[in-house]
């Protein structure tokens, strides 16, 4: 049994909170790049430079990439072996986010009420998941997650008889009434298969995975690339001004689900897909 | 292509030589403002009192920008969707309000309304808040101030690299750009 004080974890969400607001992740950055070698569409190869430009800025000011810094997304794999002490660990939680954002000079995006609406001031809540996991240790992931690629997602339950080609077109159906919206070039994170809660979860995570690894089944991992081809043959280009560059990468989740149904989420995310990761 | 320079305010007649596809670098004063904001504004209007400022010729950015360290003009600044003022933007083109900076799709309802009153919507790119910040010289909160980055700001920009979308005519970048995208494809 280790012990591990909940000002750790506090500590910890702050420093993430401003890090993945400031510094996009290499992968984003290889497949932005990647994309831009082989665009071919006119204005869409000034957007793609100057969505470089912009998070090379970020990076040397220690500035937000997008000034939408996001819902704190905030995972937490706790290790069975581990006791949190000290407070209240969703209280611990919520202050990393309060101290990152008001000290990241991070915009707070969150309103109490989502009829109501009224902003709370220091972007909290944050939208926690937490999972108990083997081990001694504590995994500590940070998504801040824009809106005008998250308002563009989607969840649909099928029919099993729909099939594979229900999904795919599905996922191709979610890109192009996004169009334009969500900033692409897009990041594509699909969940297929538990409940309806699970599904969408797992579309969330999925955009968490590094771009450059695909899903560990050959089957998904096909597919991946056979959707992230699709997409980049539609034409929206980056930002949509036409172009090749829809989709910087497509990542797939799944998960068993009931012998009556195949859900299937779409989480949109932009070319600012952020997520950090530290492990106390 | 050639980034065109731009210089505000947007009369008519400027307007009407821009063209949907044109890359260009607007320098000038512009007002801020999302959802909340024009909400208030149009709600002045039924009430027949006046707006914070003055809308003739008048450019708005569609943007919330994340708080300014010590030392800067203003955060990161990007566009915010478009789409979200889309039920305000006819009412605001009404009183004068021509150009429009933002991202993302609009309603018809939207293009008719820049028809009738020689409207401009210029897209900036989305995500890139820390690029376009750069481009702002000034900025001074004027109004609303309640409503944290949604509040009223008007800011001085100077070649802030913009696209037009959506022209005077209707022409549409993003209807326009896809197709011969995917005819040069083909051919």
């Amino acid at each position: 049994m280790r012990e591990i004080q909940v000002s750790q974890i506090t500590e910890t969400i702050e420093h993430l909170c401003i890090e993945a607001n400031e510094h996009l992740p290499e992968d984003v950055r290889r497949a932005i790049q990647k994309c831009r070698a082989c665009e071919d569409g006119e204005i869409a190869k000034t957007v793609l430079d100057d969505i470089i430009t912009n998070y090379e800025i970020a990076d040397a000011e220690c500035v937000p990439i997008c000034q939408d810094t996001g819902m704190a997304c905030v995972f937490l794999e706790v290790g069975q072996d581990v006791h949190l002490c000290g407070g209240d660990l969703t209280e611990a939680v919520n202050e990393g986010v309060r101290r990152g954002y008001e000290k990241g000079y991070l915009r707070k995006s969150v309103v109490k009420d989502p009829i109501r609406r009224g902003n709370t001031g220091d972007n909290t809540p944050a939208m926690l998941y937490t999972e108990i996991v083997p081990g001694e240790s504590v995994r500590i992931t940070v998504g801040p997650k824009g809106f005008g690629s998250e308002n563009m997602s989607a969840i649909r339950m099928f029919k099993p008889s729909a099939g594979l080609q229900g999904i795919k077109d599905f996922i191709l159906e979610v890109v192009e009434s996004a169009g334009p919206n969500p900033c692409p070039p897009m990041v594509v994170g699909v969940g297929i298969g538990g409940t309806f809660d699970k599904c969408a979860l797992l579309a969330k995570k999925a955009l968490m995975r590094p771009l450059d690894e695909r899903n560990p089944e050959p089957f998904y991992a096909d597919l991946e690339i056979e959707l992230l081809e699709k997409i980049n043959q539609l034409g929206i280009g980056p930002q949509g001004f036409g172009g090749r560059t829809t989709a910087l990468g497509v990542n797939i989740e799944t998960m068993p689900t009931h012998i009556a149904g195949m859900p299937c989420a779409v989480n949109i995310s932009c070319h600012v897909t952020r997520h950090k990761t530290e492990i106390i | 292509m050639e980034r065109r320079k731009v210089a505000l305010p947007l009369t008519k007649e400027l307007a009407r030589t821009l063209r949907a596809g044109d890359e260009v670098l607007l320098t000038g004063t512009v007002y801020t403002s999302r959802d909340a904001g024009h909400k208030r504004m149009c709600e002045s209007l039924a009430k027949g009192d006046p707006l914070p400022f003055d809308p003739s010729d008048a450019t708005i950015y569609y943007v919330g920008p994340s708080p300014a360290k010590p030392g800067q003009v203003i955060g990161s600044a990007g566009p915010t969707t478009s789409g979200r003022m889309d039920a305000y933007a006819p009412t605001m083109m009404s009183v004068g309000a021509r150009g429009m900076i933002g991202k993302g799709a609009r309603l018809p309802e939207v293009i008719e309304a820049m028809k009738k009153y020689s409207g401009v919507y210029f897209g900036a790119i989305g995500g890139a808040g820390a690029l376009l910040a750069k481009c702002i010289k000034k900025s001074e909160l004027i109004a609303y101030e309640d409503l944290g980055a949604e509040a009223l700001r008007k800011l001085y920009v100077e070649d802030m690299p913009l696209v037009v979308i959506i022209d005077c005519e209707g022409n549409n970048l993003y209807e326009e750009g896809r197709r011969e995208y995917l005819k040069a494809q083909q051919g």
